[in-house]
């Protein structure tokens, strides 16, 4: 199944996530966000950290969990690519988020994103989609 | 992408306007300035319904306005200008956008290309090595525990007694570099965390430095008294912001406001538009965290223009006093501002949001720099990589008509993904280097995306700016090295 198709904005870049279930289009938008920031593949799983959120809807959920991660990765450098989501209501998110620390002799960094945005934002419950426009 | 089909009407060759009925819920009406020619270019995206969405701000005054580089942005468009009344408007994060006080300045020379042209090679390798840049990019400042709050107060000043530059570039700094009412216990622990390591970086996108040389000069007399003497004087341009600092600050408050929306019953067609009333308590922090990161943002500019004269001299065998190297001025293009303008033959406190827009103050105005108040407040518009830049200045007319602003830099046509399919980077640099044109890029394809055809062409921006009179083109200076992030 595909994970996340990117979308094309003038000035920034977004991506239409997809899943069995909204926690896993949640775990693939964040796949998608750091496909867009560096190449994936040369990437290990040996570092960890677990993210827990609560937030008023499931809309400001994708905002603070991608924003969240773009913290992480600005702060610790970490370049994440395996999101195991433990929890997950639609207003709650607990995931442990697997990847390795940017090492620039084997890791390439594409693009710096900013931010997720507002504009556009889009979760499907029945669809199982999420749809975020990036500011990079 | 849909095109835009809504109305427009011409007001003359270089202002069309969006009625105020267009949709139901807009408080004034849009006002575009462009050329017959860019308005196909604009209609192909959605930017003109963005700025028909920020006229149902609340306090809204004059025009939703929309500058010759605007294009499609999130939630406002990129290139807009929208001022709300101090005592019913609102202030909204998203109209200020992400990147807070991303800017552009420009230091002159006593060079002349033929001079600098011999060294090119060394001089962008030493720039690019001098200054950090690149996504993730870590700065080279150690700073004291505590000493962040000190940025984010001080700004250019805190730069300068650290000992970067010159206390002569605070006076020809947009707020001398320190914009009053910052209160760093506003921005979050995040944001200093981010905004700790990263000071003194370029980053990556869109943000360079630039080797340029004047080519042509169009105001002999207003040119003289920047400093721009002859057509071959060597520039420089330094194009970045304020970092994840801001990126935070812009999170964390639109955040909020998106909460406080049901409070002040504020409803908005998107939701990246959210706000609250300028007076409002959640207003005032916003404006009090995004002047610590607009102070940021010059105190990064500031770190970075020591360690590009410090390369220019070291490369260039001169000292400091015979390079020249002063600062011209520098400008902020993503910021919101407490002002005074006339509306409607009344004197009124605005809070004006420039989104992609450059403040284009005229001669006489308080804010202008006494070393330019003959001749208005210098505008600094970069084009892209591959074109020249522009130096113009502010006009009676941009106070009358655009709350003092003008248009910020080319605007982009192409997205980034379209420009990678288009280009290659690795074709793009052997271009530029046929033009003559030296380039260094933290990353190839990254250079692909910020190519020349993924923008609008910056002459013409800048033409409907100077033709509908909101700011006057003073010179013109073409790149010979560029170094992106």
């Amino acid at each position: 199944m595909r994970r996340y198709r990117l979308i094309e904005h003038t000035a920034d870049i977004g991506l239409v996530a997809y899943g069995r279930n909204l926690a896993e289009a949640f775990a693939n938008s964040a796949y998608g966000l750091f496909s867009i920031i560096a190449e994936l593949r040369p990437v290990r799983e040996v570092e960890s950290h677990t993210v827990e959120l609560q937030e008023k809807d499931k809309e400001s959920l994708l905002f603070e969990w991608l924003n969240h991660l773009i913290y992480l990765f600005d702060v610790e450098t970490i370049i994440f690519k395996r999101f195991d989501i433990e929890d997950f209501d639609g207003q709650r998110l607990k995931a442990k988020c697997y990847g390795e620390k940017y090492d620039p002799s084997r890791h390439r960094l594409k693009l710096g994103v900013k931010s997720a945005t507002y504009y556009l934002l889009k979760v499907d419950a029945e669809k199982n989609q999420v749809r975020v426009i990036f500011d990079v | 992408m849909p095109k835009w089909s809504g109305p427009l009407e011409k007001v003359d060759d270089y202002r069309w306007r969006i009625p105020k009925n267009y949709k139901p819920g807009m408080r004034v009406p849009g006002l575009i300035y462009a050329d017959q020619g860019m308005l196909q270019q604009i209609r192909e995206e959605q930017a003109l319904e963005q700025v028909a969405n920020v006229a149902f701000l609340p306090g809204i005054v004059g025009h939703s306005l929309a500058m010759p580089d605007i294009h499609w942005g999130y939630g406002f468009a990129i290139g807009g200008v929208a001022a709300m009344r101090m005592k019913d408007g609102v202030v909204s994060p998203g109209g200020v956008g992400f990147d807070i006080n991303c800017g552009v300045r420009i230091l002159r020379t006593n060079l002349t290309e033929d001079e600098v042209k011999p060294k090119i090679k060394e001089l962008v390798n030493a720039l690019f090595t001098n200054v950090p840049s690149g996504v993730g990019s870590k700065g080279k400042i150690r700073l004291r525990a505590g000493e962040i709050d000190e940025v984010l107060v001080k700004g250019s000043r805190w730069a300068v007694q650290q000992g970067y530059g010159r206390p002569a570039d605070l006076e020809t700094t947009e707020e001398n570099g320190e914009i009053p009412g910052a209160d760093p216990s506003r921005v979050s622990h995040r944001a200093k965390e981010r905004g700790i390591p990263q000071l003194g970086t370029l980053g990556s996108g869109n943000h360079f430095l630039e080797v340029a040389v004047v080519d042509q000069i169009f105001e002999t007399d207003t040119a003289q008294v920047m400093g721009i003497n002859r057509v071959g004087q060597v520039m420089l341009l330094i194009h970045c912001g304020s970092r994840g600092l801001g990126h935070q600050v812009a999170d964390d408050y639109v955040k909020e406001m998106v909460n406080a929306m049901s409070e002040y019953r504020i409803d908005v067609p998107d939701r990246q538009l959210a706000c609250s009333p300028v007076e409002s308590r959640q207003g005032q922090a916003y404006l009090a965290a995004m002047r610590c990161a607009a102070n940021y943002a010059w105190a990064n500019r500031q770190c970075i223009t020591h360690w590009v004269r410090e390369a220019f001299c070291r490369i260039l065998g001169k000292c400091e006093e015979d390079a020249g190297l002063e600062l011209i001025y520098d400008v902020a293009h993503n910021i919101a501002k407490i002002e005074e303008h006339t509306v409607d033959g009344h004197r009124e406190t605005l809070c004006v949001h420039r989104k992609g827009a450059t403040r284009a103050f005229p001669v006489g105005h308080p804010s202008v720099p006494q070393k330019y108040a003959r001749i208005g407040q210098p505008v600094l518009i970069p084009g892209d990589m591959g074109r020249v830049s522009y130096v113009l200045v502010g006009t009676e007319r941009a106070m009358q008509e655009t709350f003092g602003s003008t248009c910020h830099g080319a605007g982009r046509v192409q997205s980034r993904a379209a420009a990678k399919r288009h280009l290659r980077g690795s074709e793009i640099l052997k271009e530029l280097e046929a033009r003559g044109i030296t380039v260094r890029a933290e990353s190839l394809p990254g250079l692909a995306e910020e190519a020349s055809e993924a923008y609008k062409d910056v002459t013409a921006v800048v033409n409907v700016t100077h033709k509908a009179g909101i700011s006057r083109i003073v010179s013109r200076t073409r790149p010979i090295g560029v170094i992106k992030g």
